[in-house]
């Protein structure tokens, strides 16, 4: 297993990286999307991410990582019942990856040895409580994108098929990343992402320069360099932990509701799902940061995020939806 | 030119000895050039540095289960469990990946994703590719630190390749202790951008390269050779821009040369930032202008626009044009007319049943598979629209109404965005006509393109049809449905052949308006032109397309026009 890359040495993509401590903050978010220049870091942040987050704990041997004998599902043979502490899971999914291999499938191993019915399960049961990575989310068959987006927001993986009736808990934060380059995602699946984000190379030469030289430093002696950047790595820990715990004390006024709202109708965006990972994101900025109230400068600051791919797409507006939104934001929350 | 190929020959010697010395940094080579001696010679010294190991090959069309490892049919059956084998990705070590340029999206996806995971695979891929459309993924070669363009040398230029294999074992035992001096970051990275490498990956992978040359040189100092090295391997080959190195050579570049405009901002922007210019970072620029290809701008646009139209290009009678069949889930059927047996399914299928089975039959060792259990891997074929658009941008087009053609296709592309259909683009003004965009689906291609465009010029109405038919037969080859879209003010003056004739230049216009009818591509010609003009309409029935007048077409009725002349088929 290769170490990852500190989260906190990544330079620049301010971002990317808003947008994937929020998530940590508060995982129903939703995923976020990651559309962008290859070689900036998308990869490189998912794991850093992940390898920063605080241990989960759950049961040893249980599929699903669940965090009490309780939740373990009927179907999982799990005989043990110590808690054992394991890094949060980050699961990649492959391209080609079939339906099998993602939801779950009969143990043919079994089926055939013992003619039992056990259910082995796939990608979604080992992300629970975790990140699912999606490279090129974009050349992902479309109904394994379907399928995945549909867990994602319902939190359950439910199979039926080859006489099997299986449910269990499927509670991940979806990161896709990509280059529209090579072709774009369909409106109706952007829309499903929490958060987006377009990321680009850095243009500025002294910025470039540090990111190499950091990844070189890392790469020759990536122990020192993870002792150098434990410290960094720790506080940010800390503060998303502290940031979690003070998520639910944080109300929203009808003040920011509104906001949101408004917000959401200047820009067109469809349904309310706009609104609502809107207010989610801006009260999980509010307890990163340990503020008392979740207030406009928040909204202001994550609006982009949230909402630039709600946007009905016009295919030739040059300024990109991006600006769109912060134009828009400075309208509204005047 | 015959020393210039010992040149070419040399660096590709020194490029295979810097791999040899560290093949997991570098990540691999990227190598085109056709099947032939001279490349079966680079091969031979690969082998060779290898210590005789021969690697691993792949092939494009190969499945995830002999490259991830799968279920082993034989195995399985005789012992009555399942037997996974190792798939060929599942080792570390070199493989080789021949006819790379055939490798679809998703391959180079799962092959880059593959290095990604395990530093210790090394890809060789060879790139068979004529021309810049037809090559490999940029996801995969952006991971590979050496391209290498061994193409038209001879084999008398290429004599067998000096490779010292112990002086390599030197270097390999060096290699740990290679420093870098403190600029070379700074200076492989400043390079990088002024040859316009946007991926960080390319210094990163240039540093590798400085260090193997070093460690190759007995040196435990990465020197300004090897950062030359470093540069001529890995930087110059992915250059997309010219360097600017002070402004008498940025006047010198060729004016009609059309970069973005943030990016000529942005070479204006570094070269100020760099006034106090470090020498050596000026004269790794040199080298690297030295080595790039005096075609480079030229060969820009093409690389560009390969980069979406390189979707797919699959053979193989299954999955013919369908680059994103959708596989269906496997249902009972029998093995024979070529049917792909689903093995996993089959023995699904089949295990519920072993106990009874084996009750029944008395035989407990072996696996009873009956031809009921069997299952077939089935795909949906569904067919995707390509719409060609053929715009007129000649002198008398655009003193006219350009600007609103260009409004037209933008809203036709809007529609094509929505119904999820390929686009492609293609312009004819002066003597010819070329092809702006291959088809592909994405959008962001397109705008840029269609903002590019500028008009003047005879009016080869002929030339723009003729590389519209051709374009919709390859869309046509990989299985979408062509639609052609024409978009002129129909004063055809320019022949096929490229003459100024007005008489020819009808005829052959209506004569490839009728090649497009009998090949049965739906279209729609609209009229651009200030008041209808009346040959255009017979040019349209020529082609069996509605006519429509651009002067009467507001947004609404021209995308109903669209909507229903393309969805006759």
């Amino acid at each position: 297993m290769r170490h990852a890359f500190p989260f906190s040495a990544i330079v620049g993509q301010e971002d990317m990286k808003r947008a994937m401590i929020l998530t940590a903050v508060d995982p129903g978010i939703g995923g976020v999307l990651v559309f962008g220049d290859r070689g900036t870091g998308k990869s490189t942040a998912v794991r850093g991410l992940a390898a920063l987050l605080p241990p989960i704990t759950a049961v040893e041997g249980c599929p699903v990582n669940s965090a009490t004998q309780d939740d373990i599902p009927d179907w999982a043979d799990v005989t043990k019942t110590d808690l054992i502490e394991k890094m949060t899971p980050v699961v990649d999914l492959p391209l080609g990856a079939t339906e099998d291999r993602v939801v779950g499938a009969l143990d043919i191993e079994k089926a055939l040895s013992n003619g039992e019915k056990v259910f082995e399960p796939g990608l979604l049961a080992r992300a629970n409580r975790g990140y699912l990575y999606i490279d090129e989310a974009n050349l992902l068959e479309d109904h394994i994108v379907d399928l995945l987006l549909d867990v994602a927001q319902s939190g359950e993986n439910v199979v039926e098929r080859e006489g099997l009736s299986i449910r269990h808990a499927a509670r991940f934060v979806l990161v896709g990343s990509g280059n529209p380059e090579e072709g774009e995602l369909r409106p109706q699946l952007l829309d499903r992402f929490g958060l987006s984000v377009e990321v680009t190379s850095p243009k500025d030469i002294e910025t470039r320069i540090e990111v190499v030289r950091r990844r070189d430093a890392f790469d020759n002696d990536p122990q020192g360099f993870l002792a150098a950047w434990a410290k960094a790595d720790a506080s940010l820990r800390d503060q998303i932990v502290a940031g979690r715990k003070h998520l639910a004390s944080l109300e929203a006024s009808d003040d920011v509701l509104r906001d949101c709202a408004t917000l959401c109708i200047a820009l067109g965006s469809d349904g309310l799902r706009g609104e609502l990972t809107l207010l989610r994101t801006a009260r999980a900025l509010a307890a990163f940061e340990g503020a008392k109230a979740i207030t406009r400068t928040h909204l202001r600051s994550i609006a982009p995020l949230a909402l630039s791919h709600r946007l009905r797409r016009d295919p030739l507006d040059e300024a990109g939806s991006n600006t769109r939104v912060t134009r828009t934001v400075e309208e509204v929350l005047a | 030119m015959s020393e210039q190929s010992e040149e070419r020959w040399i660096r590709a010697n020194l490029a295979l000895a810097c791999f040899l010395v560290d093949p997991s940094a570098l990540g691999g080579i990227w190598l085109r050039a056709r099947v032939g001696p001279v490349r079966d010679r680079f091969l031979e010294g690969l082998t060779k540095g290898l210590n005789g190991t021969k690697p691993r090959r792949l092939h494009p069309a190969m499945g995830d289960d002999a490259l991830f490892g799968g279920v082993d049919l034989t195995a399985t059956l005789a012992q009555g469990a399942v037997v996974r084998t190792q798939g060929l990705l599942g080792q570390s070590g070199v493989v080789i990946l021949p006819m790379a340029e055939r490798a679809q999206a998703g391959l180079v996806a799962r092959l880059a994703g593959a290095l990604d995971a395990d530093a210790n695979l090394v890809l060789v891929a060879l790139d068979e590719g004529a021309g810049e459309e037809e090559r490999l993924g940029h996801g995969l070669t952006e991971r590979l630190a050496i391209h290498l363009d061994l193409d038209g040398l001879a084999i008398g230029d290429a004599p067998e390749l000096e490779l010292d294999l112990p002086a390599l074992e030197d270097a390999r035992a060096l290699l740990s202790q290679v420093t870098l001096p403190d600029e070379a970051i700074s200076e492989l990275t400043q390079v990088a951008a002024r040859l316009g490498v946007t991926s960080l990956r390319a210094p990163l992978l240039a540093l590798a390269v400085a260090r193997a040359s070093a460690a190759l040189s007995g040196d435990v100092e990465v020197g300004p050779a090897d950062l030359q090295t470093a540069v001529e391997l890995v930087l110059a080959p992915r250059a997309t821009q010219f360097p600017a190195l002070d402004e008498a050579d940025m006047q010198d570049s060729p004016p009609d040369t059309p970069p973005d405009p943030p990016e000529r901002e942005d070479q204006e922007e570094t070269s100020e930032q760099d006034q106090p210019a470090l020498p050596p970072t000026e004269m790794l620029l040199e080298a690297a202008k030295a080595m790039l290809p005096p075609d480079l701008l030229a060969r820009l646009g093409a690389a560009r626009a390969a980069r979406s139209a390189k979707s797919s290009s699959g053979s193989g009678a299954k999955k013919k044009g369908n680059n994103r069949g959708r596989p269906l889930p496997s249902r009972a059927g029998s093995i024979g007319n070529g049917a792909r047996v689903d093995l996993v399914a089959t023995l699904r299928a089949a295990a519920p049943w072993q106990k009874m089975r084996r009750a029944a039959s008395g035989q407990f060792e072996r696996l009873h598979i009956r031809a009921s259990d069997i299952r077939i891997r089935h795909y949906e074929e569904t067919s995707e629209r390509a719409i060609i658009f053929v715009v007129d941008a000649s002198g008398s087009s655009a003193m006219a109404r350009m600007s609103e053609a260009k409004g037209a296709i933008e809203i036709l592309l809007a529609e094509a965005y929505s119904r999820r259909d390929h686009v492609a683009l293609v312009a004819f003004r002066g003597t010819g006509a070329e092809v702006l965009l291959p088809p592909t689906r994405s959008l962001v291609q397109t705008k840029k393109r269609l903002s590019a465009l500028a008009g003047g010029g005879g009016t080869p109405l002929a030339a723009g049809l003729k590389l519209a038919l051709e374009l919709g037969e390859l869309a046509r080859s990989k299985g979408m449905t062509p639609s052609v879209a024409v978009l002129t003010d129909g004063r055809a003056n320019v022949s096929l052949m490229g003459e100024a004739n007005r008489v020819t230049a009808a005829e052959d216009a209506a004569a490839m308006a009728r090649a497009i009818r009998v090949k049965a591509f739906s279209g729609l010609v609209i009229d651009t032109g200030l008041r209808p003009t009346k040959g255009l309409g017979e040019l349209a029935s020529e082609m069996g397309a509605p006519y429509l007048p651009l002067p009467r077409a507001d947004a609404r009725s021209l995308s109903a026009a669209v909507e229903t002349a393309l969805s006759i088929q």
